[in-house]
This record gives C-alpha cells, structure tokens and sequence, in this order.
C-alpha cells in the first residue's frame, strides 16, 4: 500500500518538472516584446528599450532564466506580475477562491441532479423518460457554453430580470474576506440578504460550468448503473424478492458510484477550462479571466505562474482520484 | 474472445457482411441516424455552399444593417435569418461557416490521430525506458486543461484558424495515444500475434498490419468524438478572438462579434451558436452509434 | 483563537459600515477594467488614472473639471521666468493628506512633497527609483522630462522653482498630467522604514479628494470622500467602482441601477440607453484621431497624389454609420476640433470613387495590391478596426484596389506597425495627454518620430519646420497660426486617411448631478453630487 502511494507520488516529479519547462518554455517564446507592450501607441528609444529588457531580466540566455525560474519557484516565489507589480502567487490566491467557488458549485449541481437523473434513466431503462434524460444529457454534454451563457443572459437578466447579470454580490454589501467564499463571507458578514445576493449571483455561472459536467455524469452513470444491474448479485438480489428501491438504491447504486466518481475527479481539467469561459462571460473576478487578461497582455510572469499552479492543481486532483480508485479496487494498486 | 468474434466473421462472409453487420446494429439507434442524416446535411451543405447560400459571407449590404430574421417585424425579405452589424447575410454565413467547422474537424483529427496512433504504436510495441518517457510528456500534456493550453499556444503561434488547429490537434493527440498503446499492448499477448512473430513478420508490418486493425473500434469512436472536441474548441478559440480573424464565418468568431448586440439583435447571437450545437450534437449521436456498433460488449447487455 | 477574533473583527467592521450607509450617498462607478496600481506615475492607462490620480491625488496645477483650461491646484499660483527657463510655484498652505487605516499624517502638504514626487521619477539613484522590480517611469520618460529638466529646488517650504534645459511652451500643459501627481514624503518615509515600499502602490495616501479604503482584485474598490480636502468636502460620501470590463453587461448594470454610471457603451447600446427614462446620456467629441496612416516611404504610397486619390475612395458616412453607428464625427485634420488651433477652413477629401480611379491610373497605378492593418482591440478613436477594414477593403476594391486585411496580437501591433518599411496601410489613432497640439502633430507627424510613432513614416521639411518654430514660440496666441498652416500642409500631403473622431457618450442614471465630461476622456468625481 505504501509502495503504491509512494510510487504514485514519485511519478509527479517528472510531471512537475515537465509542467515548469512547458509554462515558461511556452511563454518565453511568445511572440511580442512585452516592454513595447507596456508602452503602447507612444514610443521608446532603442537605449530605454534595452534598459527595460535588462531590467525585467530578458536580456539573458534562455536557459539562465529558467535555471533562475526554478529556484525561484523552489522558494515559492513565481515572479511578479508586469502589469501590477504585486507577486503573481498572491495575485493568484485572491482571485482563486472565486473560481473553487464557481467549479465546486457547478460540480455539486450536476452531480445532484445528473446521479438521480442517471440511475432512473437505467432502471426504466427504454422508457420515454430514459430516452429523455439521456437526450438532454447528450445536448448538455455538446453545448458550446460560451454560447449558452448569452442566451441565459438574454434570457434570466435581460428580459426577466431574475438574476443579476455580473460579478459576485450586489454593491450594497461590504465586508472583508474571510474565506474568500463568497457564500460564506456573506454569512459570516452578518449582514441581512448578502448571503441570497451571493447566491443569486451565483445561479447562471453554476449552470453554464455546470452543464457539460452535468451531461457527462448523467451519461456515465446511467451506463454504470446498467452494467452493475446486469451482474449476478443484483440478479439474485432481485430473486430474493427484494424492493426494486432497496436493490438500485443500496447494492446497485454503490458499485456504479466507483467509476462515476472517477468520471468527476477527472473532470477537474475540463471544468477548469470551462472557468475560462464562464468567468469571461460573467465578468466572475477568478483565476479564469485573470489568466485570459494575462495572456492578451503578455504578462508573462502571470502567465507562467498561472499556468503552472493551475496544472499543479489539475495533477495533485488527479493523483487524488487515482489514489481513491486504487483503494477501491485492488486490481489497479497490484498492476502498478 | 469478443474480437475473435468479429474476426472470424469477417473471415466467413468478407467485409461485405461486417460492414452490414455493423450498420444493422448501428441503425438499432434511432438517434445515431438522425444524427447521421443530419450530419451528411451538414457536409453537402459545406461542399455546395455557392450554390446553397443566397449570397456571398462577405457582402455587405449597407441598406440592411442588423435586419431581423423574416418571422419578425421590421424583417427584410431578401434576408431570411436577418444580417449582422455591416448588413451580411447571416444565413449565408452560417452556411460558409459549415465549411470551416468541417474543415477544422477533418484536420484535426487527422493530424491528432496520425501523430497519436504512431506515437502509441511505438510506446506500446517497445515499452521500455522509451515508453515511460512518452507518458510523462503526455502526463504533462494531459494536466494542463486543454482551452487554456492551446489559448497559449495559439497566442505564441499567434491568433489564427491554422494556428487554432495545430493546437488542437496536439492537445488532443495524447488520447489517441493512451487508447493505441492500451490496445496494442492487449493485443501483443495475444495468440495470432505471437503466431505472426513466429512467422517471422517484420516488426513495422506487425504494427501497421496485423495490430493496428483490431484496435480501430475505439480509435474510431475517439476519432467521432475529438471531431465533434475540436469543432468546439475552435469555437471557442474563435470567440475568445485567438482562432478564425474576421470577417472569416466561422461560427465562433461571428458569436465573438455578436457579443455585444446581445441586448439589441438576439438572433446575431442566436444562429451561429444553434449551428454549433446541432452539428456537435449529431456528431455526437453518430459517436454513440459507433460506440454501440462496435462494442460487442454493450451489445449483448 | 484567532480566527473567532478574526470574525469578530469582521462582523464589527461590517455592521459599522452597513450602519453607515444609511445616511451616506453612494455613488457606483461600473469601471471598465482593473487599474494596474494606486501610484499613478509608472502607468500610462487611462482606467488606472481614473482610479488613482483623479480621485486620490492633486497635481501642482490641473485641468479645470470639463475643459482644458489650467487651473491652480497644489501650487495657489505661479511664475514663469522672462526666458522660459524657470518655472516657480508656490504652494497651498494647509493641504491634508489622508488618514487611512495604516497612515496618520504628522504634517501638512509642503515642498518635500512635490520634490520627492518627482525626483523619484528623475534621479536612477533615488531610493524609490526602483521601489518594485521593474518599475518603469513611462510617461516621465516619454514626456521628455529627463533632458529637460535641469533642476528642482526647494526654495522654502512653500515655494518650488522648476529649472529648465531649454523653453518649452507646454511645460505647464505637462505638470497638470497624472505622473506630476503629489505623494506624500512622510508616508514614503514611513513604508521605507517598515520595509514595505510596495504598499505605496496598494493602500494609496494623497491629498485628493476621494481617499482609498478597499480594493478587492478585478471587482470593487472603495473610497470615500477626504473630510478635509482643501477644496472642501466631497458631495458623496462614498465612492465605488464596481469593475466590469464587458460593455453590454456595463450597459445591463446601468439600466438595473446597479451602477450610477458607466463608461464605454458598446455603439449598439445607445439608442436604447437614451432612450432609458431613467438615464442621461452626456456626449462630447473625444480628444482623439482615428486614421489610416500609408507608408509614405514604399512605392507606390510615395507619391501624395497616390494617397490622395485612395483618401477619396473611402466612404467615410457609411464607416461612421457601421463602426461607429453614430458615435463618431469624420475627421478632416490630425488634431479633433476640441483643441485649440484646429483649423475648420481645411477642405476634406471628397468621396468620389471614379475621381479616384482616375487619379490613380494617372499615376500610373494599376491593379495595386496593398495590406491594411486591423488593429484587434477596441480603442476610444476606433471602436471595431476590423469592420473599418472590411468596408475599406470594399470601398479600395471598387476603384480597383485589392486589400488584403492583416492583424497580430495587439503588441505586436504596435511594434511591428513602427517599421519603416513596414508593408500596407495602418489603421491606428492617438487619443491626446495634455490638450496641446505639440502633442499630436509632433509626436505623430514629426519627423524625429519615424521608425516610431509616426506610423506614416512621412517626414515632410515644411511641416517639420512648422510645427518646430510653433514649439518654441512664446504662447498659445503666435503658436495658433502656424498649427492652422501645419494642418493645411498635412492636408495637401496627405500621408494619413483622417478617419474619424470618436464621439464619447457617457451613460448615467439621472440621479447623478453636475458630471462634466472631460475633453481628455477621464472619469472625474469630485464635485459631482446625487439626489435621492
């Protein structure tokens, strides 16, 4: 057992080392000479120009700089950022809260509604509803969300006026971060009807990064489920005379279950990229559209730290879920 | 044992009988023909669009600007999904459109897929030093979310449809990898490879010739899905402004330009979106079917 | 332990505040980006002086609110000496800086002030030269100030005298913009000792009129009003700017009363934002020039006649009716007819496309082939480039000329644009710093800018000695007519399409009173009130 974990975590380091060369590799390489950037329409001198280059430390060899880099990184240091000239790693935890917000709050709507919806797709497996479910799973799992946030847009804060149309919370409310949640802070503030205003905020972004997640365990499960159903045991179970509830719901459901937390800790990426576009279209103050900024204005230590953080999260989640399988299924910890 | 099935079935009756063995089973989905038919739709479409589309996707009619689709009031006649912001026939564009999402589709998936299928055969026929060093890369690869990775990489190639497509494409090669070398290495033990080693068949034929074939149902299904990934991904490339530059219709390049009449002209916003969703969504049915089709083991469940 | 402490501390914070707000008249600004600090002086963004330098700091002299006429600020008056080489000021007495949570001030606002704001901007040596890694004087540095400034003394405590390397008429233009901001000393003084110099970039003291409370990244920033600025309390009590860089979801917080005003409105917006009962919609010509600079270097732009005839082929009311839908006014001359010394007797390029095709093949061009540029943001002097491009590219092929359209990544836009023999047209702008016509015609038009901004590479010898003598002269008055001359120059030459201006629209909910627009496109605060 131990070797296992060991083994697993060892395997990181390549990765980890992989990860840093391809986020300052990449960037470094990026077309466009950010000191020109930072001036814009006006112009510099070929002298002041030089005396940028060698002050932000693009004057030497490529390698010295990543050897640099990587002992920066060591000591947790990922640079500071061209724009605001505030440590990118700070820069990164503010703004990261908001987007673990988002992405748990879409994870635990598609996962309320996507296992029920799944498990009675299997058993009344053929039905109009299966064919339903598994319909509206397929669409979900095809949407293009980028899209599907300007119709709900269009839609609830247009047209209806439900729900507000950006950011985290109303104005009205101030208080200091806590948590960085806003769902809590806005208990912890005390204050009367900050909490609903979170809340509210939070209902269309959770949808759209919810939506694909949703389709894709909805998918899963109902396969899982059918396949579980199938297996002697359930069989017997059934010939036992046991309750049909009693079957799906405790020998069934718990076998399917496996694969389909598999599905959502691998999930993690995908809903990560989906943050992308949600927080764009939200104006969502996160990692997202921080990352998005960055890029479009080379920034480069932001987007080096950005993107190193944001696969290191990416990879210690899906050691996390291989370790949990591994644990359920002793088959897995003896192949490696 | 379920691919000696096929194997020796198509050894009884010939291609001819597998390939209608497999549509029998792959027309038992009612959704994997309609998404079939849809999707074909979709390809003529694309390959006829001169003689399909009203008008030109460039042209630009400066008496109808941001016209509405012709159900509504204030409609022109002469534009049936109404126009955009500089008075081009959306309709039109859409229909050019096609083109691009198909083109990106066909592109990527046979550049992920070659780059893919040969970099799995060779980890998984060699193993090895060789093969633990290719799954690290693709480790990293595959920890990186593939939006934000190929946004970088489409902003150091700089923001283009071909630059869209070669990041795409690499970041959806290491699938096709994972798949090829998981496959090849449960074939490797079998009995008719070890028989065809005995025979004295080169290595290279070994791989291409009596491997590859029997690992193509999954890859075929992969392939359907990073079709329909990439049409997606372009997209949205395209609306974040890093894939297609105007005034090329691609869909997701026309929703970024949409964006901002989200409040006035709904359907600028609507149309090239719906069009997305409809191809990726047969794409997908047509996925399943194959994935049914192909999978003996869902098909006796 | 302490994180129970760390929740009371919040619950008491929040309940004072929510208290507070009763009574207290707040206004919400929907800000269209972050700013990058809270000290002005290393940033050239427009987004981040509406944030720091507008609300929180004083300048020695400043714009009065809505003009570009220049006014007393810090310094109660001035002297300029008979040569043009020495500038004295004297300064206001009295002038509190803020108490925040993490400073008190000790003092009022004196000399040491104004000399640490600037030398610290001047001197390499100066312990906050370089008070972050990286840290860049821009608009220091791209003003010139370095070569021109020879000397700042400290007469007495209220008296600075600026010395000068030579005269320059827009010295006084200059000390109005947002690097010539006053920072505190002692405060500086402070963090030093504390070793935390970054802080005088994130929790700003200065002696505007709004004073710094909150910022939470990439979403709001919070002020309220300064009890004791000199020029007497603020209106409103508190001040927010609640950051939100989509313009349609601007346009949605506005109508909601989400925001009390909201910069930016996508053009598609503003019919039915004016036609909001509940809003105002303030327009104004922006201090700025959209155009199409030719490459008057490479064959065949060369040739004037050449450029002259393509500025007649381009429909300039349908590229004010797609791109700008009605928020731009065409442009005939470089410099917007806000600024003084436009001349308006200046004759535009008719559109006639048949004039032009004749025009070119008597220049003996035929089927020309040529890039324009798209630049791929959107800018206040070009709200969609590209679209511009695209009916430009429509309106060249109509008279013969096939264009191909070409954009990269903004910054390198910009860099590549600059390259003398850089092939195509450009479509760029300028938007003015300091209201004077120095700062458009020469710094776009001159000749020492080519290779740089003068993205025409056009270096004329009459107009370079125009713009050069009106540098030099005296005062606005001599310096008028030779502009008005240098623009009918520029006219004849034709080494831009002068496209457009921009015309500025700002939304805001009727409650909100006396708002001027600025003629320099800033977002100011003070002095404006709201109505219950």
């Amino acid at each position: 057992m131990l070797r296992f974990l060991l083994s697993r975590i060892l395997l990181l380091i390549p990765t980890f080392i992989g990860i840093s060369i391809v986020s300052f590799g990449f960037i470094r390489m990026l077309p466009g000479d950010p000191v020109l950037l930072m001036a814009g329409e006006r112009s510099l001198t070929p002298e002041r120009h030089a005396a940028l280059l060698k002050l932000l430390g693009f004057d030497r060899p490529l390698w010295e700089q990543y050897l640099g880099y990587l002992w920066k990184l060591l000591q947790g240091d990922l640079g500071i950022s061209l724009k605001t000239k505030i440590p990118v790693a700070q820069e990164f935890l503010t703004l990261f809260p908001a987007t673990i917000e988002l992405s748990l709050c879409a994870v635990i709507f598609a996962i309320v509604l996507g296992i029920p919806a799944g498990v009675l797709a299997a058993v009344r497996r053929g039905t109009v509803f299966d064919h339903s479910v598994m319909g509206t799973a397929l669409i979900g799992f095809s949407m293009p969300i980028f899209w599907w946030g300007l119709l709900l847009i269009i839609l609830f804060s247009v047209t209806l006026q439900w729900t507000p149309v950006s950011g985290r919370i109303a104005l009205t409310y101030f208080f200091q971060p806590v948590t960085g949640f806003m769902l809590i802070d806005s208990l912890i503030s005390g204050q009367a009807g900050a909490f609903k205003s979170a809340a509210r905020h939070l209902i269309l972004p959770t949808i759209v990064l919810g939506t694909i997640p949703l389709g894709v365990i909805a998918r899963q499960t109902r396969s899982a489920m059918l396949e579980v159903l199938g297996d002697d045991y359930v069989r017997t179970a059934r010939a036992k005379g046991l309750s049909t509830v009693r079957v799906v719901g405790i020998h069934a459901l718990r076998n399917a279950l496996i694969p389909v937390i598999t599905t959502i800790g691998l999930q993690v990426g995908t809903l990560l990229a989906g943050a992308i576009l949600t927080e764009t279209i939200f104006s969502w103050p996160g990692v997202g559209k921080w990352m998005i900024d960055a890029i479009s204005r080379r920034d480069y230590p932001s987007v080096q730290g950005g993107l190193l953080l944001i696969a290191g999260v990416v990879m210690v989640v899906n050691l996390i879920v291989d370790l949990l399988y591994g644990l359920t299924d002793p088959r897995i910890r003896y192949r490696s | 044992m379920s691919d000696a099935v096929i194997v020796s079935d198509a050894r009884k009756g010939g291609k001819m009988a597998l390939l209608s063995e497999f549509w029998d089973y792959f027309s038992e989905s009612r959704g994997a023909v309609a998404g079939l038919v849809v999707f074909v739709a979709v390809c003529l479409i694309a390959i006829f669009a001169d003689a399909v589309a009203p008008y030109l996707p460039q042209e630009q009619y400066r008496d109808a600007f941001l016209k509405p689709p012709f159900w509504q009031e204030g409609a022109d006649p002469r534009f049936i999904l109404g126009t955009d912001a500089v008075g081009r026939d959306i309709l039109s564009r859409l229909i050019y459109g096609s083109r691009y999402s198909l083109f990106i589709g066909v592109i990527v998936v046979t550049i992920s897929m070659l780059l893919g299928v040969t970099i799995g055969l060779l980890t998984g026929f060699f193993r090895g030093a060789f093969d633990n060093a290719v799954m690290r890369v693709m480790d990293v690869f595959l920890s990186f979310p593939s939006l934000l990775l190929a946004l970088v990489l489409v902003a150091l190639l700089g923001p283009s449809l071909t630059n869209a497509m070669i990041a795409i494409a690499l970041i959806q090669q290491p699938h096709y990898v994972r798949l090829t070398r998981a496959a090849v290495m449960s074939e490797m033990g079998k009995d008719y490879v070890t028989a065809a080693r005995v025979a004295g068949v080169g290595n290279i034929r070994l791989m291409l010739v009596t491997i590859l074939p029997n690992c193509m149902g999954p890859l075929i299904v992969q392939a359907a899905l990073s079709f329909s990934d990439a049409i997606l991904a372009a997209a949205a490339l395209g609306f974040l402004g890093m894939g297609a530059q105007p005034p090329t219709p691609e869909w997701g390049t026309m929703l970024a330009d949409a964006r901002e009449y989200v409040t006035r002209a709904w359907w600028v916003v609507t149309m090239p979106g719906l069009a997305i969703l409809i191809t990726v969504l047969a794409i997908n049915l047509m996925g399943d079917g194959l994935r049914d089709a192909l999978d003996p083991r869902l098909r006796r469940s | 332990m302490k994180s129970t402490k760390l929740f009371g501390a919040a619950l008491l914070m929040s309940t004072m505040l929510a208290v507070g707000s009763a009574q207290s008249k707040t206004l919400v600004y929907c800000s269209e980006g972050s700013p990058e600090g809270f000290d002005p002086a290393p940033y050239t963004a427009g987004t981040t002086f509406n944030a720091s330098s507008k609300p929180l700091y004083n300048s020695l002299v400043q714009m009065d609110r809505g003009t570009t006429n220049v006014v007393p600020g810090l310094a109660e008056s001035w002297e300029v000496s008979a040569d043009g080489m020495e500038i004295t000021f004297n300064l206001r007495k009295g002038v509190k800086f803020h108490t925040t949570s993490s400073f008190t001030p000790t003092r009022d606002f004196n000399a040491d002030d104004v000399i640490f704001s600037f030398a610290r901007q001047w001197k390499k040596d100066h312990p906050w030269n370089q008070y972050t890694a990286g840290i860049a004087w821009e608009y220091f540095d791209g003003m010139d100030m370095t070569a021109l400034l020879k000397d700042i003394v400290k007469v007495d405590d209220n008296t600075v005298k600026f010395v000068l390397n030579r005269p320059e008429a827009p010295f006084i233009a200059n000390m109005t913009m947002d690097f010539a901001s006053i920072l505190s000393a002692e405060y500086a003084a402070k963090l030093e000792a504390d070793g935390k110099k970054d802080m005088i970039n994130q929790q700003p003291v200065g002696t505007g009129p709004f004073m710094f409370v909150d910022y939470q990244k990439d979403a709001v920033i919070r002020y309220k009003a300064h009890p004791d600025y000199w020029d007497g309390k603020q209106p409103i009590d508190d001040l927010v700017f609640a950051i939100t860089t989509d313009a349609s979801v601007r346009t949605q917080k506005l109508k909601a009363g989400e925001c009390h005003v909201a910069p930016y409105p996508s053009p598609a917006d503003i019919a039915s934002l004016q036609a909001d009962p509940n809003l105002q919609v303030m327009e104004q010509e922006g201090l700025n020039v959209g155009y199409l600079a030719y490459n008057a270097t490479q064959a065949p732009f060369d040739n004037p006649k050449v450029r002259k005839a393509l500025n007649m082929a381009i429909n300039k009311q349908a590229i004010l009716d797609a791109v700008f839908q009605g928020a731009g006014a065409a442009a005939k001359n470089p410099i917007p007819p806000t600024m003084w010394s436009y001349n308006n007797d200046v004759q535009d390029d008719p559109y006639d496309p048949d004039a032009s095709k004749k025009m070119l093949a008597d220049a003996g061009v035929s089927g020309l082939k040529m890039k324009v540029w798209a630049m791929p943001v959107q800018r206040p002097y070009n709200p969609d480039a590209r679209k511009m491009a695209e009916l430009i590219q429509a309106d060249f092929s109509k008279v013969g000329v096939e264009v191909e359209i070409v954009s990269y990544e903004w910054g390198e836009y910009l860099e590549r644009s600059k390259a003398k023999d850089r092939d195509g047209a450009v479509l760029l702008g300028w938007t003015g710093d300091n209201g004077d016509p120095d700062n458009f015609l020469a710094v776009l038009l001159g000749c020492s800018a080519v290779g740089g901004s003068n993205r025409a590479q056009w270096c004329y010898q009459p107009f370079e000695d125009l713009i050069q003598k009106a540098k030099v002269l005296p005062n606005n008055d001599a310096r008028e007519p030779v502009y008005r001359e240098a623009q009918a120059v520029f006219k004849e030459q034709a080494p831009w399409a002068t496209i457009a201006h921009s015309v500025v629209f700002m939304p805001m909910s009727k409650k909100v009173m006396n708002y001027k627009m600025d003629p320099l496109g800033s977002h100011r605060f003070d002095g404006v009130d709201i109505s219950e």
